[in-house]
């Protein structure tokens, strides 16, 4: 029996696994004290559950738990690593490389950074959304200090080639920071193999709580610092102070564990639910897949259905299936989403795309039944669409002159 | 964002979609919006000759729920109306109608113009001059 409403949105978030709830509770209550405490028991059982917890986040990237800064998100993590590295690093130079269609909390971040004197280059990423890696090794200068090109992007799924960007890097001594929100615990990330520098991630979207999240700081070859942007007790190695969310780190652990256990069996079932979701809609007449075909998250698809809009196809069945669209009706702008765009995709597609994210929880029967509702949604829209009847009836749209507001 | 009952019940329901055929002089067809705004109507009257009433309107839209409820909604509310009376209707009425919220006004406001267009096009087929109109506002 399906149970509605199915979620098919886990690149937004995923539910906590019951397992990492488990793990947390008692930190909520018994074991209540402040890690920073250390003159009593209450800290000292704190201060150890936060030390287990790095370990197992460490462990699942390869790095060592010295290297692991707890933050309150990804966002805070992407924050601290770039202004944390401009800052520190202003002796040797002010410029950026990152690219178009990162996430706002490191694009925004770089817009910042230029206010603050410093210079960003933000490249083009190729049609299938990937990073050209010539452009990028032309746009090194000798001022430039950090290339921050994230793992897997969080619309389209697409995973950048990590170890030939930081051979890269490498080969003109830039550091590399990449945010890895999506990839870490979807797919195998080892900092040492993709030689990162600095690498920020986050618990809830891997079955961990909201409010936690990670920047991995390197210790060895090179030894990377960033500045603090927090004042305060100097938690962290001074990197970040703020008393530390002992629950949600416990349960960010926990997690992490679960994921190194898990991930091999669970993307070999959730990939084949997506190839099976990806293949059947593919079906539906003019529709188009966005971003690379083959390096791609095990658990994200994006298609456009041309000819209908984004919005209004969640509107058929969003009461039962929660899911993303690429189009933003919802804003005077108008705007689709700034990724597609990048892609090269026209306005017209963009706003007619929809993101799919599945999870551990996702079932075949769930797949099917979204399947069937997005094809009749889709055919039912297209019944109603000016553009449909006269991409049937042969009109080229371009010859229209379209009354633009 | 949730949609009124209003919006949900149209979406689900439109009423008068379809096509009438553009070649009639009694035909006036409208189409605004563009396909990069994510918005386009084309709503079309057919016009009663001898009582000069609108006797049938159809539309067709590619937008979100709330264009699609807009678009179905005037025509529910052209059918039967003169020409003045349908040239009277404003935007503003259909957002209380429909309850839309703010970001949405202006697929209310792209109804009106689809209506507007639509009455152009037929005063223009029969030998009248196109009305002139302030440009919408809320664009």
């Amino acid at each position: 029996m399906l149970k509605f409403p199915i979620y098919l949105d886990h690149n937004a978030t995923t539910p906590c696994d019951p397992r990492v709830v488990e793990a947390m509770i008692p930190y909520f209550t018994n074991n209540f004290g402040n890690a920073a405490s250390r003159n009593h028991p209450f800290g000292w059982q704190a201060e150890e559950a936060v030390d287990y917890a790095r370990e197992q986040v460490a462990k699942l990237i390869g790095a060592d738990p010295k290297e692991i800064i707890f933050t309150s998100g990804a966002t805070e993590a992407d924050n601290l690593a770039i202004k944390g590295v401009f800052e520190m690093y202003a002796s040797k130079g002010n410029h950026i490389i990152t690219c178009n269609i990162e996430h706002k909390a490191v694009l925004d971040t770089c817009k910042h950074i230029e206010k603050e004197g410093g210079e960003v280059t933000y490249l083009k990423v190729k049609d299938n959304g990937l990073v050209d890696l010539a452009e990028l090794e032309a746009a090194i200068k000798p001022t430039t200090i950090l290339i921050a090109i994230m793992y897997a992007n969080n619309e389209i799924g697409t995973i950048n080639p990590m170890k030939e960007i930081s051979a890269i890097a490498k080969k003109h001594g830039v550091l590399v920071f990449s945010d890895a929100v999506q990839a870490v615990g979807k797919i195998p990330v080892d900092v040492n193999k993709d030689g990162i520098d600095l690498m920020a991630f986050t618990a809830h979207k891997m079955y961990g709580p909201k409010g936690v999240g990670a920047l991995y700081v390197r210790r060895k070859n090179p030894r990377v610092k960033v500045t603090a942007q927090m004042d305060g007790g100097g938690h962290e190695r001074g990197m970040r102070s703020g008393t530390l969310n002992v629950p949600g780190i416990v349960g960010f652990g926990k997690a992490c564990e679960i994921c190194m256990n898990e991930m091999e069996e669970e993307t070999k079932r959730v990939s084949k639910l997506r190839d099976k979701l990806q293949t059947e809609l593919l079906k539906v007449e003019e529709s188009y897949l966005n971003g690379d075909k083959e390096h791609k998250l095990p658990h994200v698809t994006n298609i456009s259905f041309k000819y209908v809009e984004g919005e209004g196809l969640l509107m058929g069945f969003n009461k039962n299936i929660a899911l993303s669209s690429g189009s933003a009706c919802t804003s005077a702008s108008l705007e689709p989403s700034y990724v597609l765009k990048a892609l090269g995709l026209g306005d017209d597609l963009a706003h007619s795309s929809l993101r799919f994210g599945l999870g551990r929880f996702t079932t075949e029967d769930q797949i099917d039944y979204t399947v069937e509702q997005v094809t009749a949604t889709v055919n039912k829209l297209r019944e109603m669409s000016p553009l449909w009847e006269m991409y049937k009836e042969g009109i080229d749209m371009n010859s229209i002159e379209w009354a633009h507001h | 964002m949730s949609y009124s009952e209003k919006v949900i019940d149209h979406y689900q329901n439109p009423k008068n979609v379809g096509t009438l055929d553009k070649s009639k002089s009694n035909v006036g067809t409208g189409l605004v919006g563009a396909p990069e705004c994510g918005d386009v109507m084309r709503l079309q009257i057919e016009v009663d000759e001898a009582t000069g009433l609108i006797k049938d309107a159809k539309f067709k839209t590619f937008g979100c729920g709330s264009a699609i409820a807009s678009s179905s909604l005037a025509t529910e509310w052209l059918k039967g109306k003169s020409i003045d009376e349908a040239i009277a209707i404003d935007n503003m009425a259909i957002v209380e109608e429909l309850n839309l919220p703010p970001v949405k006004i202006h697929c209310s406001v792209l109804a009106e113009d689809a209506i507007k267009a639509a009455i152009n096009d037929y005063r223009q087929k029969n030998g009248q001059e196109s009305l002139k109109f302030n440009e919408s506002v809320v664009h």
